[in-house]
């Protein structure tokens, strides 16, 4: 298709696949985090705000080790899922949408959790005294007020992972049709002699499906705004 | 059938200002709850509700224990059927007027025929609105909406609180006659606070006035208005008496009615009721004149004699004087005409009232106790 090669339409399918999953696993947790970030009083809440930023603060390679540690053959998670569950993640495309996850996830948080500070408060209790409890509540109000703040976390959860390249060289290495997805496929074509050409073609690629997203979030995002705006 | 009983007696106190509310009231008709901002209305009704916690104390609405800190009650708002239109509205941004509408619907069920979706749209006229988001509409609008989304949530009482403050005066009169309709239709107890005397003599049966976190007086809106304690807090924002009267007759050549009252008749601007019909009138103490002599033809029909009660000269330029006529009338002159006519306590004066100083938003409606009752 368009002219390019399996290995390219390898790259670019598995790039989509290890992020639309990495984003899909991680919004109902992106949520919850957002909303006990927003609303929860408990201690620790510092403790958890950090944690969830790391991702943003330390480099790459560091994280990508650390998930390699705890979801490798050997380590606690990734021990448990096997033995379990026969998964394995080490080294596959789900390592790869696992290391994308946690990469976006600040990024999707904090959109999120923005989005739910400017929620008017005192709709929700006017939902409270229309018979509706606290997870109705959340559910019908809450939660489509702040469609435009996760439709902006998804996509640039969503840009993030395409792009994330250090974690997962790290945690799930180079591997053709696992975890080789876009920038690891770039980067072996820079690597090799003669593939400048296809290493261009393919970032090319990149700022298309990048720009595409984009253009799709501030769509959604408009419309969204537009019919919550008072 | 008895209402229902509302049994309020509260203690709160939130960052220093403290809330002490003892008062039993039948929850029938519109009570008004007046008192000045910050008197601690609206956090009274946010107890209520159940949108905040009283530090002891207990609520009940009938034979319903909606809060008691003794027993460990406290039902979350969703469970006590106590409708809310609130100062702002808060109409749900994401909805349409229809989804709006039937929110707390969907969640409680319709109540029979009377609060059915379909009556309260028509009673509300919001018809032409159904489709429309919130964020389109006009502060007046989004108030009825906000009224019949209450209303249609199938509760016991409503409050609401100051519903026409965030509007401007052309807004008010759009409203004003929706919310005398809900009187007798569906007909569920509204408690309606207000800071404008105005609308609760056009709107309120009963009144209970709250000062400073607590209850000051609690009774008919007549009689407390007549009340002279009361007067530095119900009479500074316009200084008036308020008279209970029936419309016995109308002289349709010159657009007037005739109103009789404990005073004898008064002549008003042409009211479109049924005779018989009860009805309060405000009338503003700058457009009561008094004299010593017995007026001829002077063009003021309503021409009432009485001894004078009491006599108060605040604001220097300025005399009031209450006037027994039957009821308690006050009536604002000059101090200079006041001396001029060497007025004093226990001397006879004649009132007289103008027409057309009686208007339209001085006249409320008010109601038959008792007097629909089968028994």
């Amino acid at each position: 298709m368009f002219g390019l090669s399996n290995m390219e339409m390898e790259a670019i399918q598995l790039s989509l696949r290890v992020a639309l999953w990495g984003v899909a696993w991680s919004l109902p947790l992106a949520v919850s985090v957002a909303w006990l970030l927003a609303r929860g009083r408990f201690p620790g809440k510092i403790l958890l705000d950090g944690l969830v930023h790391l991702p943003l603060v330390l480099p790459p390679v560091a994280v990508g080790y650390v998930l390699l540690v705890m979801f490798g053959r050997h380590g606690a998670i990734g021990a448990w899922l096997f033995d379990e569950f026969n998964i394995e993640i080490a080294f596959t495309w789900r390592g790869a949408a696992i290391a994308a996850a946690v990469m976006a996830f600040p990024l999707m948080v904090r959109a999120i959790r923005l989005s739910l500070e400017t929620v008017d408060r005192k709709l929700e209790s006017a939902a409270r005294t229309l018979g509706a409890g606290p997870v109705d509540v959340f559910l019908s109000i809450t939660l489509p007020l702040i469609v435009p703040g996760i439709i902006t976390g998804v996509i640039l959860a969503f840009a993030r992972s395409l792009g994330e390249f250090g974690a997962t060289i790290t945690f799930v290495s180079n591997i053709p049709g696992q975890t080789r997805t876009l920038p690891l496929a770039i980067y072996t074509l820079i690597q090799a002699p003669g593939g400048e050409e296809t290493a261009m073609r393919l970032v090319l690629i990149s700022v298309a499906v990048a720009l595409a997203a984009l253009a799709v979030s501030e769509i959604l995002a408009r419309r969204t705004t537009a019919r919550l705006e008072a | 059938m008895t209402p229902p009983l509302l049994q309020l007696d509260v203690s709160h106190t939130i960052s220093g200002f403290s809330l002490d509310i003892s008062v039993q009231n039948a929850a029938t008709g519109i009570t008004a709850l007046f008192g000045r901002s910050g008197s601690g209305k609206t956090s009274l009704i946010n107890l209520i509700a159940g949108l905040s916690r009283p530090d002891r104390g207990r609520i009940a609405l009938g034979d319903l224990v909606l809060f008691d800190s003794e027993r460990g009650i406290d039902l979350p708002p969703e469970q006590r059927r106590i409708g809310y239109v609130f100062q702002e509205g808060r109409l749900f941004p994401h909805l349409n007027i229809r989804g709006n509408l039937s929110y707390g619907m969907k969640r409680r069920g319709e109540n029979g025929q009377l609060a059915s979706f379909d009556h309260v749209v028509g009673l509300l006229d919001l018809e032409y609105l159904l489709n429309r988001h919130p964020s389109s509409l006009s502060g007046g609008e989004k108030q009825r909406v906000a009224i019949g989304r209450a209303l249609l949530s199938n509760p016991e009482l409503l409050l609401l609180d100051e519903p026409l403050a965030s509007l401007d005066a052309a807004h008010k009169n759009e409203i004003l006659p929706f919310l005398e309709r809900l009187r007798g239709d569906p007909g569920i107890p509204i408690i309606y606070v207000s800071h404008n005397m105005e609308e609760i003599v056009r709107l309120a049966d009963v009144m209970v006035l709250i000062s400073e976190g607590r209850v000051l007086a609690n009774g008919n809106v007549e009689d407390l208005l007549s009340r002279l304690d009361l007067r530095p807090l119900t009479g500074r924002f316009e200084a008036g008496s308020v008279i209970a009267a029936t419309l016995v007759g109308h002289e349709k050549e010159f657009g007037l009615s005739r109103l009789s009252f404990a005073g004898g008749e008064l002549l008003a601007p042409m009211v479109d009721l049924p005779l018989g019909t009860p009805l309060r009138v405000r009338i503003r103490a700058r457009d009561v004149t008094l004299t010593t002599r017995k007026p001829s033809q002077m063009g003021a029909q309503n021409i009432y004699h009485g001894a004078i009660i009491q006599m108060e000269a605040d604001t220097g330029s300025r005399a009031e004087v209450l006037l027994d006529i039957g009821v308690p009338l006050w009536a604002r002159l000059s101090a200079k005409s006041a001396q001029e006519l060497k007025l004093a306590v226990g001397m006879r004066a004649y009132a007289m009232i103008k027409s057309v100083a009686i208007d339209g938003h001085s006249l409320g409606r008010q109601r038959v106790i008792g007097g629909a009752s089968s028994e």
